[in-house]
């Protein structure tokens, strides 16, 4: 047996005060323990993990000469990394430490003395039957590329990137879109302060630019992800824009001579651009791209009045698309969202009326820089609609023909789009049918107030049932659930709050990381409260939505944490992982590759030639998933070896 | 090719020039519908309402003689029928225990009942599954410029399981309908309910109904109906025409089932449309749009 055995181990038993002590009687116990195989010392402390309780430890290991140790205390969660350090700094191995929880294992849950002492002597016994059977073992250390990968050019990705490249790490930042800066610069106002979005949006875009410790990659997608935490091998490629971007100047003289135009996707096609464009004047890089779908030259060889105009000679319709290989320690996930296609629901005349529109559009056609100037119009004939309903909750909360989770956003932006409303269009009426206001954040509820009191908008609470235009009007039926009563509204436009879907690159970024998604699609933390927002895979953070439907606050803030927990890797040169991993004893393993399929952190690979399982140290978590699954015994966790575990149960029952 | 066919109380009597005129135009068409050798009413969709297992047995026994006949599909022309049926055949997929229940019943009777190897199929799913070329070519009318509202009433799209077609929006009959020649107007209600049962002793409660219905189809050009359920021909057809009587403003429109339709432009004899049965004649509009 390989194992080394303990010749002098040592147990130290905590009162925690009367935690421990009013329950379990200590003298009992030491009693009981006294002369058990294998132990040494036996002794106890009101407090063991106060300094005076550690040096005692330090101490009695020094004088004693203890090889090893049995804390019996509260839960290891709570102090087993502090007890490890205190037998380092004593000069033992620090995995020769067993804590036995006789806090809330024992104490706190029983009343009766009697069967708590009792309970408290097994519990402490098992511990040292595996201590005994403890390994020395290190800290497995990895070197970390200190440089972070950003998917995802929006809020979040912009927060994070800057939040990171300002604490002095490079980060490289991949947008999909010719300019970063995503949905909110697409917004008019922003709730519940009704600041500019593209104000308080722009600056922020510019510095990411100009900072020199960040690489922008626009029109660029991620095509392959490798490697694991602190080692990640990335390949990006950059989409042909057909424009060199260190030879424009900027200058614009493409776009305005350009012969054709299409629909801008950034005004949601309420306006035309050119073929030759940028998404909208503030875009970050402010460089041109040529939309090859609809290119005049690319398509059919004629025109190029774009390349004759050129003065630096940027124009470059031969382009190719280029891949670029990066090595980085971490990842964000920033990739953001999308709202349900209107088309896609027909019930409420989407796709088939033009002037139903969705939320995105309405903060096109409330932004200054919109297609209407900031004047509200309706798409068809330009005429100021003099009454608007507004509709909530458009595929969400409705499990049965869509989405049964919460959008978030839409209660405070529909609020918001029937208050500027009302502030334009004075005679104007906003209605607005809801379920209920989920007006949950600071300041959220007095803006909801605001609308519904001082600006006249109409709360009607109810589902609408459909639409449909009659003599020039839209008739809205549905619902008041509060009169009880069906009602139909004839409006000028309808709004539809439409539900937030992830991205639709979000399935293809969680295959390339192995990450996993929930079945709406957004990706899933690796604990929904105290771990929120870690992915599932080691290394790979999420922001924004992502991971769930979020307002432009609570995005920027877990972006914030996503760029911090970034840092904190960053912060040593080599990462240190938790040497209780399980390896495998290639004599024993016969290749069956059942460990690899129960593995859920991809820990595991099959070895094609010598037929047996191999480890990825870094990124066995130590679950312990693979020992339960392996049929032959071959893969053993170290530490927590079958015969650990047979010692034990053999300890307790005896 | 042959499909069982089971045709409900109406079929031979009110509705009779809808049987006519389907399988006529169904045999134009190739297919040969084999009216089932024993039936009885479907039961009606009562029988799906409420929680008695004794109200299934009226679907359960057409069920099981369309099974008896060898033959998968099951062709129903009545909207009611098939929605009864339909409905009565999925519950008992789903309900093992009930279909134990009532087999054990069934047992009585020497006979074997399962909701395996049957499959109920409207007449409108069935046309809609045609070569549309061959169908298309088979049209012997020139184009009419008759305008027709498609009405489907409740019970084709109702419940999401059973529907036949999209349940916000279906387009079966118009495309139907556009294959033959006839043009189709876009209207808001035609899945909304003809108010059903309600004309027997709450007639003001069908007249709103229709009354909405009718207008609305009008004011987007509708010159006649097309439907597939003889309860919604009886409801539109009647009530219009008292509301005409009580409103000079109104004006009804002639409701017809998509067979008729069909029928006439596929050039049959118009005889086996029998328009005696119509309260509103609709000859005049189509001796106008040159279909008689």
């Amino acid at each position: 047996m390989k194992y080394s055995h303990a010749n002098r181990l040592g147990i130290f038993i905590c009162h925690c005060g009367v935690n421990i002590s009013s329950t379990v009687d200590i003298e009992t116990v030491k009693k009981a323990l006294t002369g058990y195989p294998g132990v040494s010392l036996i002794t106890d402390h009101t407090y063991t993990c106060s300094n005076p309780g550690q040096d005692m430890i330090r101490n009695k290991i020094r004088e004693e000469e203890l090889d090893s140790v049995v804390i019996a205390a509260c839960s290891p969660s709570l102090h087993e990394n502090t007890f490890r350090k205190t037998l380092e700094e004593a000069g033992i191995n620090p995995y020769k430490l067993e804590i036995a929880n006789i806090r809330e294992q024992c104490s706190w849950v029983h009343s009766d003395r009697k069967v708590a002492t009792e309970k408290a002597i097994s519990i402490i016994k098992a511990a040292v039957s595996k201590a005994l059977l403890n390994e020395p073992l290190t800290p497995i250390s990895v070197p970390v590329t200190r440089k972070a990968l950003v998917v995802g050019g929006g809020i979040a990705g912009i927060q994070a990137s800057l939040n990171i490249a300002n604490s002095g790490y490079k980060v490289i930042l991949v947008e999909k879109e010719p300019s970063i800066g995503g949905k909110m610069a697409q917004l008019s106002e922003t709730f519940p302060t009704l600041d500019c979005s593209q104000c308080i949006l722009t600056h922020r875009m510019v510095e990411v630019e100009r900072h020199p410790n960040i690489n922008l990659m626009v029109s660029s997608e991620v095509t392959r992800i490798s490697g694991f935490v602190g080692n990640f091998e990335v390949t990006i490629r950059k989409k042909k824009t057909y424009v060199n971007a260190e030879k424009c100047n900027g200058c614009g003289i493409c776009i305005e001579k350009c012969p054709r135009k299409t629909d801008s996707e950034f005004d949601r096609a309420l306006s035309k651009r050119k073929v030759i464009y940028r998404p909208f004047p503030q875009a970050v890089p402010n460089i041109p791209v040529i939309d090859g779908e609809h290119c005049l030259y690319l398509l059919k060889g004629r025109c190029g009045v774009c390349r004759d105009v050129c003065g630096p000679g940027a124009i470059e319709f031969e382009q190719e698309e280029r891949f670029v290989k990066e090595k980085v320690g971490a990842i964000v996930i920033a990739t953001g969202y999308e709202t349900f296609p209107i088309e896609n629901i027909p019930e409420y005349g989407g796709g088939t009326i033009p002037d139903v529109i969705d939320g995105l559009a309405f903060e096109r056609i409330l932004s200054a820089s919109g297609p209407t100037g900031g004047e509200i119009r309706r798409p068809s004939d330009g005429k100021v609609p003099k009454e608007v309903a507004f509709i909530q909750c458009v595929c969400s909360r409705d499990p049965e023909k869509y989405f049964s989770y919460c959008s978030k956003v839409c209660c405070m932006y529909t609020s918001k789009h029937a208050m500027l409303y009302k502030h334009r269009v004075k005679d104007g009426q906003p209605y607005v049918f809801y379920i209920d206001i989920r007006a949950g954040g600071k300041g959220y509820e007095e803006f909801y107030q605001r609308a519904s009191e001082e600006d006249e908008v109409l709360y009607i609470r109810g589902k609408v049932s459909r639409l449909y235009r009659e003599d020039g009007k839209i008739v809205v039926e549905g619902t008041d659930t509060l009169l009880q009563e069906n009602v139909a509204v004839r409006v000028d436009m309808v709004v539809l709050a439409t539900a937030i879907r992830p991205s639709q690159d979000v399935s293809r970024i969680a295959q390339l990381l192995k990450a996993s998604v929930d079945e709406n699609g957004f990706f899933t933390e690796a604990h929904p409260k105290l771990r929120p927002v870690e992915s599932m895979t080691a290394g790979v953070f999420l922001a924004g939505c992502a991971q769930a439907p979020r307002d432009i606050p609570d995005t920027v803030s877990g972006a914030s944490a996503a760029a911090l927990m970034v840092c904190n890797l960053f912060a040593s040169e080599e990462l240190k992982h938790e040497p209780t991993i399980a390896g495998v004893d290639e004599d024993v393993c016969s290749g069956c590759g059942i460990c690899i399929g129960v593995c859920p952190y991809e820990a595991r690979e099959l070895d094609r030639e010598k037929r047996v399982a191999t480890v990825n140290e870094v990124l066995c978590e130590g679950c312990g998933a693979c020992t339960a699954a392996c049929p032959s015994g071959a893969a053993v966790q170290r530490n927590f070896t079958d015969k650990q575990i047979s010692s034990m149960i053999k300890a307790i029952l005896a | 090719m042959e499909i069982s066919y089971y045709p409900g109380c109406s079929l031979k009597t009110s509705a009779i020039n809808f049987e006519r005129t389907a399988l006529s135009t169904l045999e134009e068409l190739g297919i040969y519908a084999l009216e089932l050798p024993r039936w009885n009413c479907c039961g009606v969709m009562f029988s799906q309402s409420a929680d008695n297992l004794m109200l299934q047995l009226a679907p359960a026994r057409v069920i099981m003689e369309a099974r008896e006949t060898g033959r998968k599909r099951l062709l129903t022309l009545c909207s009611m029928c098939y929605n009864t049926l339909k409905r009565s055949l999925l519950f008992f997929k789903r309900n093992g225990e009930k279909l134990k229940k009532i087999n054990a019943f069934l047992k009585l009777e020497e006979r074997d009942f399962s909701a395996e190897g049957v499959e109920v199929i409207h007449l409108l799913t069935l046309l809609s599954e045609l070569d549309t070329s061959n169908f298309k070519m088979k049209i012997k009318k020139i184009k009419s410029n008759l305008k027709v509202a498609s009405y489907y009433g409740c019970l084709l799209t109702r419940p999401r399981e059973i529907a036949l077609d999209g349940v916000e929006n279906p387009q079966i009959m118009e495309k139907l309908l556009e294959i033959a020649g006839f043009q189709t107007v876009n209207y808001p209600f035609k899945t909304d309910c003809c108010a059903s049962f309600q004309v027997v002793n709450r007639r003001n409660v069908v007249k709103k109904q229709i009354r909405k219905i009718v207008t609305s189809a009008v004011r987007n050009g509708a010159e006649i109906f097309a439907l597939s359920c003889p309860l919604c021909e009886y409801n539109l057809d009647s009530v219009q025409q008292e509301l005409a009587q009580e409103d000079e403003t109104f004006t009804p429109i002639p409701v017809l089932y998509i067979s008729q339709l069909l029928s006439l432009a596929l050039g049959q004899d118009p005889k086996l449309n029998d328009f005696s049965l119509h309260r509103i004649d609709p000859r005049p509009l189509f001796k106008e749009k040159g279909l008689l």
